[in-house]
Order: C-alpha cells, then sequence, then structure tokens
C-alpha cells in the first residue's frame, strides 16, 4: 500500500530497507554495551532500599559496613544537604514538568525500596556484605496505599519545604496532588443527556515493567580536566547531564554523558534512574564506579507505567453517531513524580481526538501515593486512556446493536479537520479510514465477526473472537522538542553524522544513515555515525516521544541538503564555474548548465578532490548543523484487531493472530517499520492478558522478579499481520511522522472486546488473567 | 577454589569463588557475548553450550564446569554471523541484547533438529525472550536460514 509516497520511485534509501548498521556487531555478541566496556578496577555500588513504605530514618549506623574489607565509602542522608534543592530523575526539556521532589539520599523513606544508603566496595560481593551490616533505626509511618484516597489525604508524601514544580502543572503537594488539568469543549452535562445511549464505565490498568532486556546500568569515571564522565544505557544523554548536575549540586559543565549500545528502553531509560549514584561515588572519591540494577530493581524500582482509572462517559445516538466524550483520568505517579504530569495528558489528548465529537470533557488529577514511582513506557498515557474509550466505543456499538467498525467509520476525524481535544491541530494527514477498512479485511471481520468455535487436534473447542481498536499518537513535543544533526564531509570522501538521539535498538542511527544518504546520494557504507555524546553531539532532546524519526530525521535532511550545497560551491570553484551551474551526484561536482545555455561541459571533479581541498585553503564548512523544532506534532494513526483463541473452561487466552494497518506517513525502513509494529502489539499483548503488578499490603511489589513477571515468550503469539497504509505527511522527512509508540496502543480495548466476544464478560482491569476469565466464563460476576 | 574450565576450545585455569556463577566467569574471562537479563533463569540471554547443549550460564555454578567443554558465541563466530544474518536481514536482532543467546539456543536446535516446523522453533526457543521485536522477524529470519540451508545441501 505504498502508493501515497511521494515520488517513491525515484527514492534510493528512504522507504527502502537495509540491514541494521550496527547489525553485525550485535549478532556476534561483541562488547558495545554499557557493562562490557567498562573499565576493570571500578567501584561496585550496591543501594541499601528501605523495607517500609512511609518512614523516616531516626539513626543510621555505618561503622560495621565500613569495617568489611574493600569497602570503599558508605553514604547516608547524612552525606546530603537535605535542604538542597531537590531534582527529578524524568528526562524532560527544562523546566521540567515533573516536580524536583528528590534528594540522592533522603532521610524520609517514601516507598518499599527507596534509597536509605548507598555502599562502594571492590567487588560486588564486598558491597553486599557491608549494606547487609548498616544498621537502620527507622520511624514507621503511615503509608498512602490506594490511590483513590491519596487526594487530600492526611499523610502527606512530600511534607518538605523544598519540594518545587517548575512548570505550572496545577500541582499542590500539601494535597498530594502531583498535577491536575481540565479542558473541554461544549455543554458536557447537556450532550450526554440529549444522547440516545450514555456508556458510563471505569477502566483500569496496572504499573506494567517495560523489561527491556539490558538491566539499567551505568558507570562514572574522571577525565583528565576532572569532569565526572557517565557512560550509561539512556535514550536521553542531555537531560542526564542535567538532572545529575541538579543532583549533586555542580555546574553542568563539569558532567559528560556518552551512551553506547542500548539493550532496549521503551521509555524505561527516559528516566536517570541509576545515573545519579556512580555519579556521586566518583565525585565524593575520585574513583571510577559502576552501577549495574537487578531485574528486582529494575521492575520494583525502575520506573514503571502509571497505574490509570478511567471514568469514561460516551453518548452516543441509536444511528451510531457519538455526541460527547467525557474522561476523568486519576494517574497514580507513586512516590516521585517523574513523568506524572506529562503522561496523564495523553490518557485523554490521544484517544478523544479519534473522533470528531464536538462536545467532550478531559480533567485529570495525578496523585502521589508511596509506591515506587512510575515513570515513562512506550505510549506515555495513551495506551492506558485508549484502552478505556476505544473500550466505552466498542461497549457503545454492543449496546446499540451495531457493527463496531462501522460505528468508527460514522466518527473518526479525517484529514483536514480541527481536531479540538488534540490542542486544536489540524490533522495534517491520515489515513485512518483505510487503516480500519484495510485491518478489518485482513481479519475476515465480516464473516467472523464476533466469535466462532474451533476444536483443536487435542480434541479441545476453544472459542475464536475478534476485536477491535484504533489508535493514534503524536511526532515528538511540537514547540519543545529539538533534533539536531551535525554532518561532516572527510578527507577521503565520506561522512561522519553525529547525532543526540539515541538509537537504543530500533535503528534509528540506520534510518538517519538512509536520509543522509538520500540526500548525499551515496552508499550507507560512506556515513559513520556517532552519539550520543553530550560533549560531541549537537543538542537533542533525546529519543522519547515518538521523536527521532520525524525530528531529528528532518534535521538529518536539512544538515545533509547544506552540506551538499557547500560540496557543490568548492566543487564549482575548483572546475571554475559558476556554484549554480554544477550539481553533485554523489561522487563528483560537474559543470551542469541547463540546456538552452548551450555552456555545458565535461569539466567535473571528484568528491575525493573536494575533500582533499577542504583540508587545505578552504574557508567553506564541510561541517554543518541543523536543528530541527516543529509546531506541530502529527499523529500516527493504527487500527488493531485481536484474534484470541479461549479456552472457556481453564482461561487459557492467546492471541493467535493479530491484523493491523499503520499509518506512520512514509517508513523510512519498511522492514524496520514492520518489526517496530510487531514489537509494539505483542508488548501490548503482554499488558492485556500476562503482565501484571499487584502489591502486599505493606506496599511491596508481588511480582518483583522476572519469574513472576510475565512477559510473553515464542509460544504465547500466534502470527502478527502488519501492513501500512502510509499518508504523506509534509512536515516530517520525505513524508515521514512516527511509528514507536502508536503500535502498543491498540491490543489492550482490541483484547477486551475480543474476550467480551469470546465469553460475554466485559474486562475493564487490564490483564485479563486466565483465572479471571474462566471465573468469567463460568458466570462468577463481573470481572 | 581452582577451576580449569575448557571454555571455546582452549583450558582457563583460574581460582573462583565456590558460589561464582559460570556467566560471572566467562564474562570475567574474555566472553562478553553472555548477557545478564535476570537473576532468576528466565530470559534466556545467558545461553551458553555445555558439552554442546544449551544451558543457562546463570543457573549453573562454575565450579560444576570443571572438565566440562563450555561453548559461547565468541567461539561460534561463522554460526552467528550466518544464522544472525539472517534474522538481521528482517531487523529482527533489534537491540541485539538478547541476541547472543538467542543464537547460541538456534545452533543447539538445529545440532538436535534439523527440519523443525513453527511450532517446534517457538517451543525450542520459547526460554530466549526477546522485548523489541515480538519474535514475528525472528521466526522469518530463522525459516529463510532454513530454507537457504535446505537449499544449498540440496
Amino acid at each position: 500500500m505504498g502508493d501515497y509516497i511521494e515520488n517513491a520511485d525515484r527514492l534510493r534509501y528512504v522507504n527502502h530497507s537495509f540491514r541494521k548498521i550496527d547489525a553485525e556487531q550485535l549478532i556476534t555478541g561483541k562488547p558495545v554495551y554499557t557493562q562490557d566496556i567498562a573499565p576493570a578496577g571500578c567501584l561496585q555500588i550496591k543501594l541499601l532500599r528501605s523495607p517500609y513504605a512511609n518512614a523516616i530514618i531516626e539513626e543510621i549506623d555505618t561503622s560495621a559496613a565500613m569495617k568489611v574489607p574493600g569497602v570503599e565509602a558508605v553514604f547516608t542522608f547524612h552525606d546530603v544537604d537535605q535542604n538542597m534543592p531537590r531534582f527529578t530523575e524524568a528526562g524532560q526539556t527544562y523546566p521540567e514538568p515533573s516536580p524536583r521532589d528528590r534528594l540522592v539520599l533522603d532521610r524520609h523513606m517514601r516507598h518499599v525500596g527507596d534509597i536509605a544508603g548507598i555502599v562502594a566496595a571492590d567487588t560486588v560481593q564486598n558491597a553486599e556484605k557491608a549494606m547487609k551490616l548498616i544498621r537502620v533505626k527507622y520511624e514507621v509511618l503511615e503509608p498512602v496505599l490506594d490511590f483513590h484516597t491519596a487526594l487530600d489525604n492526611k499523610v502527606i508524601v512530600h511534607p518538605e519545604e523544598n519540594w518545587e514544580a517548575l512548570s505550572d502543572v496545577g500541582a499542590d503537594r500539601k494535597r498530594n496532588l502531583c498535577a491536575h488539568d481540565a479542558c473541554g469543549e461544549g455543554d458536557i452535562e447537556q450532550a450526554l443527556a440529549q444522547s440516545d445511549v450514555v456508556v458510563d464505565r471505569v477502566y483500569h490498568t496496572k504499573a506494567v515493567h517495560q523489561m527491556y532486556m539490558e538491566p539499567l546500568n551505568a558507570f562514572c569515571t574522571k577525565d583528565a580536566f576532572g569532569r565526572l564522565v557517565i557512560v550509561s544505557s539512556t535514550q536521553i544523554v542531555f537531560h542526564v547531564r542535567r538532572n545529575v548536575a541538579t543532583a549533586l549540586g555542580i555546574p553542568s559543565s563539569k558532567i559528560r554523558v556518552i551512551k553506547p549500545r542500548i539493550g532496549g528502553g521503551f521509555g524505561a531509560k527516559q528516566t536517570s534512574v541509576c545515573e545519579v549514584y556512580p555519579a556521586f561515588v566518583t565525585w565524593k572519591t575520585g574513583k571510577p564506579s559502576q552501577i549495574v540494577y537487578t531485574r528486582e530493581e529494575c521492575i520494583t524500582a525502575g520506573s514503571n507505567r502509571h497505574e490509570m482509572e478511567m471514568h469514561v462517559r460516551l453518548g452516543g445516538m441509536k444511528d451510531g453517531t457519538i455526541k460527547a466524550i467525557d474522561l476523568y483520568t486519576l494517574s497514580n505517579t507513586g512516590a516521585y513524580g517523574e513523568h506524572g504530569p506529562t503522561t496523564v495528558g495523553l490518557s485523554g489528548h490521544k484517544s478523544i481526538p479519534l473522533y470528531h465529537t464536538k462536545v467532550w470533557r478531559f480533567c485529570s488529577d495525578v496523585v502521589y501515593t508511596n509506591y515506587p514511582s512510575a515513570g515513562a513506557y512506550r505510549g506515555y498515557g495513551a495506551p492506558q486512556g485508549l484502552f478505556a474509550v476505544e473500550s466505552a466505543v466498542n461497549e457503545f456499538s454492543h449496546r446499540i446493536g451495531r457493527d463496531p467498525v462501522d460505528v468508527r467509520l460514522m466518527n473518526i476525524t479525517e484529514e483536514g479537520e480541527v481536531m479540538p481535544a488534540y490542542y486544536g491541530q489540524i490533522n495534517t494527514s491520515s489515513r485512518l479510514r483505510e487503516c480500519l477498512l484495510h485491518t478489518a479485511r485482513m481479519a475476515d471481520w465480516k464473516e467472523r465477526y464476533p466469535s466462532w468455535k474451533v476444536t483443536g487436534d487435542d480434541g479441545v473447542t476453544r472459542v475464536h473472537s475478534l476485536g477491535l481498536s484504533l489508535a493514534m499518537q503524536g511526532s515528538a513535543i511540537n514547540n519543545v522538542d529539538v533534533g539536531s544533526a551535525t554532518l561532516k564531509l572527510e578527507e577521503g570522501g565520506s561522512y561522519t553524522l553525529l547525532l543526540g538521539c539515541a538509537d537504543m535498538g530500533t535503528g534509528a542511527d540506520t534510518i538517519l544513515s538512509q536520509i543522509a544518504a538520500e540526500v548525499l546520494e551515496c552508499p550507507m557504507e560512506k556515513i559513520s555515525v556517532c552519539g550520543a555524546d553530550t560533549d560531541l553531539s549537537p543538542y537533542d532532546s533525546g529519543s522519547y516521544a515518538s521523536s527521532t524519526t520525524y525530528l531529528t530525521g528532518r534535521a538529518v535532511m536539512r544538515a545533509a541538503k547544506e552540506l551538499r550545497t557547500n560540496i557543490i560551491r568548492i566543487g564549482a570553484q575548483l572546475i571554475g564555474r559558476p556554484e549554480k551551474d554544477c550539481d553533485f551526484d554523489g561522487t563528483k561536482v560537474y559543470h551542469a548548465a541547463p540546456a538552452e545555455s548551450g555552456t555545458y561541459t565535461d569539466e567535473e571533479v571528484s568528491l575525493f578532490d573536494i575533500a582533499a581541498k577542504s583540508t587545505g585553503g578552504n574557508n567553506i564548512p564541510v561541517v554543518v548543523t541543523a536543528t530541527n523544532s516543529s509546531e506541530i506534532s502529527p499523529p500516527p494513526y493504527m487500527a488493531g484487531i485481536a484474534e484470541l483463541e479461549t479456552d472457556l473452561e481453564t482461561g487459557e487466552s492467546r492471541c493467535v493472530n493479530y491484523y493491523a494497518t499503520v499509518d506512520c506517513g512514509t517508513p523510512v525502513s519498511p522492514a524496520l517499520a514492520r518489526v517496530q509494529a510487531e514489537g509494539g502489539i505483542l508488548q501490548g499483548i503482554g499488558m492485556s492478558l500476562y503482565e501484571d503488578i499487584n502489591y502486599s499490603k505493606d506496599g511491596s511489589m508481588v511480582e518483583s522478579s522476572a519469574l513472576q513477571y510475565k512477559v510473553p515468550a515464542r509460544p504465547d503469539i500466534g502470527n502478527i499481520h502488519v501492513d501500512f497504509a502510509p499518508s504523506d505527511e509534509k512536515s516530517g522527512p520525505y513524508g515521514a511522522k512516527s511509528i514507536g509508540e502508536v503500535v502498543i496502543d491498540t491490543p489492550p480495548a482490541a483484547c477486551a472486546d475480543a474476550l467480551y466476544n469470546a465469553c460475554g464478560a466485559y474486562f475493564r482491569t487490564l490483564p485479563a488473567r486466565a483465572e479471571d476469565i474462566a471465573m468469567a466464563a463460568a458466570g462468577c460476576g463481573e470481572p | 577454589m581452582n577451576v580449569t574450565i575448557n571454555v571455546n576450545g582452549k583450558d582457563i585455569a583460574d581460582t573462583i569463588r565456590p558460589d561464582e556463577l559460570l556467566i560471572d566467569f566467562l564474562r570475567s574471562h574474555g566472553c562478553p557475548s553472555v548477557k545478564r537479563g535476570c537473576e532468576t533463569s528466565n530470559c534466556g540471554a545467558c545461553t551458553v553450550h555445555m558439552d554442546g547443549k544449551a544451558v543457562l550460564s546463570c543457573g549453573i555454578l562454575a565450579a560444576r564446569c570443571e572438565g566440562h567443554q563450555i561453548t559461547t558465541l565468541e567461539g561460534l563466530q561463522e554460526e552467528a554471523k550466518e544464522i544472525g544474518g539472517f534474522i538481521a536481514d528482517q531487523g529482527g536482532e533489534q537491540c541485539g541484547f538478547c541476541s547472543p543467546g538467542l543464537i547460541m539456543a538456534c545452533i543447539a536446535m538445529f545440532r538436535e533438529n534439523p527440519h523443525p516446523a513453527d511450532e517446534e522453533i517457538r517451543e525450542y526457543l520459547s526460554g530466549n525472550l526477546c522485548r523489541c521485536s515480538g519474535y514475528q522477524s525472528q521466526m522469518r529470519g530463522i525459516r529463510n536460514y532454513i530454507a537457504y540451508r535446505e537449499k544449498k545441501n540440496g
């Protein structure tokens, strides 16, 4: 379905699939990740964690711990001025919307796993041994463990005066309120009263874990100038620099942050969860140090998805017209506010604008509790909000007895429309209608919806059922995010592309090289990618908010065009012809005057000679930097249909087929875009059917290991069928929008509706576990 | 305690802690391909071969490997390039952190079953988690590799 891409037949690199430029190093297991390149002899850091959800450290005695051989230092709250300015770990543009509510070491423990001490020793074993010898006397306080009662609770999670919100996000720490917002258009109560049908439901999603395969880790050394050099598995080198500088109370000029290859991030590494500890240890001791989080620490004290509860009231007419959508989202940010104020916005602003309803309202509260801090996870708040709103649209369709596909075709926003709930932006490019129709065809919806029975080879009869969801996301944060690229012509005629964004395994370095290669008409091998490194890379917000292809991609395009112009200028000088009469074909600059002028000659000069000229007697820059920000954030769109196979007796449900069509604009690499879609869809299925986070009464997490936290394995998924319906987004590079996040958004509502079509019960809390499905199928009440 | 472990064809003699895991021994003896993604033997990223069979190096004490042949991806570079290349053609290696373990498991699978069906592949590799790919591209790559090998071997 690639017919919409302008000049598609003339593109040689963009819209073509290449092996990732780092593929060979990765598949042969070369040492390219942070842990692999840490210098020998780093102090090993272990963190002493609070066993209580809310407590004050009365006394902490490190004398026995310090006697363990090999222990270099043990730090406690005594080593941090409790009145210094606080910091946030959230990777966000300054001034961060997330409140500054942390100290490196705080006397107040706010969740089970909060950090009471830092131990640095020669080996992990000695650090652990010392950690066990630290004696702590806690004053145990009553915690806030029900996020429904957090607002205006008598227990205040952040009573301290040096808590600070740099941005106006409606926060009020004395009310446990991390953020509040309310917006809308039209008279919502009147519109609901005038509707034939009102779906009034509450939906709930949990604090699921990203489960990037490479655990959070970083190491820190000092350079020849006494500056801290932090090497980290991060998506946000520049934000890490600011966060660590604030945490340590030192100038950011004293810090350099480098990211090597990253073993997955999915948003988790958009929060500087672990970097501050080695930075603190190396700053204090002057010695290199390293921290590697265990998987348990990643799950219980990483930065999981915000648990949200969404109350939807959707009003519509019997003919299928949606008249009004009212959404209230309550978000649980946990003990600290990382990404709290911003994730919640997506639950409404990336769900309501799918439909051109004139009347809508979206209100939200983000509350502090004594659970581990939430953070960023692919989709941010959109998977939560889309689960709620898309489920409500499905429930509305059932109530009026209409096909959910037809109801959506009547109500979806079309290209050219203003989207009031999407900050009033115009829908600049959308093939959502084609996505929906095509996906329905892929799934043979008309013939097979809603369900049918299949008897397997094992003699067991299972129900197959279909469920549908639409989704939208954004492409970068408009008027905030900045993407940049520096492109250098090197001696010999090759190029270096310096980037500040982060390829976390997605292939960003590859597709950005493709864009440069397209403009410079050169083979991919001629482009070397370098980054990210705060000392070397041009400023880039980092890789999050679906920004890299759309935003940094256009910066690469601009840098490449400018470098191309300068190459022609040098070439024109060398052959002594006016610049306007010359052109560049990737290997040479040649005299290419228009035919009518009749002055064409065969004069030309090779790129090799131009590059040589750039190193001697040259005043034309062959190092160019381009920066790109966007006033709009054009949404990618998607339709997804889950086909579940459910054993109603055991409740076991498996996604045997998932059908999806994505409008991400031009896929720069169709192969890598497909993998993004497939990977995101399976993460969404995991959130829908398997991945669960629960807490004990004391506030400690139950599913605290990879053994208990169940992510989909190979046998858990059948086939994921992905097609593309590319629109042409004029503001993106070669028509591209984003793909990284929208792909996780459809499975929750699609799976919930497929389960309803299988067993007649509606799952409004995720995940829908086998035991819940079996109970619902047996008629044991609402799930 | 002292052990001698044969790693990729070479005997390595060293002093180890009694509770040292094979993964840590290997990573500290020139085998950075062996990855730790969990501590509970669930993710498969640390898969190596012990006497030719796939095992999880995070679940085996180094002390128990005395006299055994351990193979890591460092010892199977040509196979890694070949099988991994088919996966990479689909973009299926993605972040690459699970790739060494996955490829080690694939090599072991093909030794046991040269012509696995899709369900057999899913089952054999079920202990090798990947969070990036959704497994589809890896399956396409493995299928393409099988087709290539069958064509090559007539």
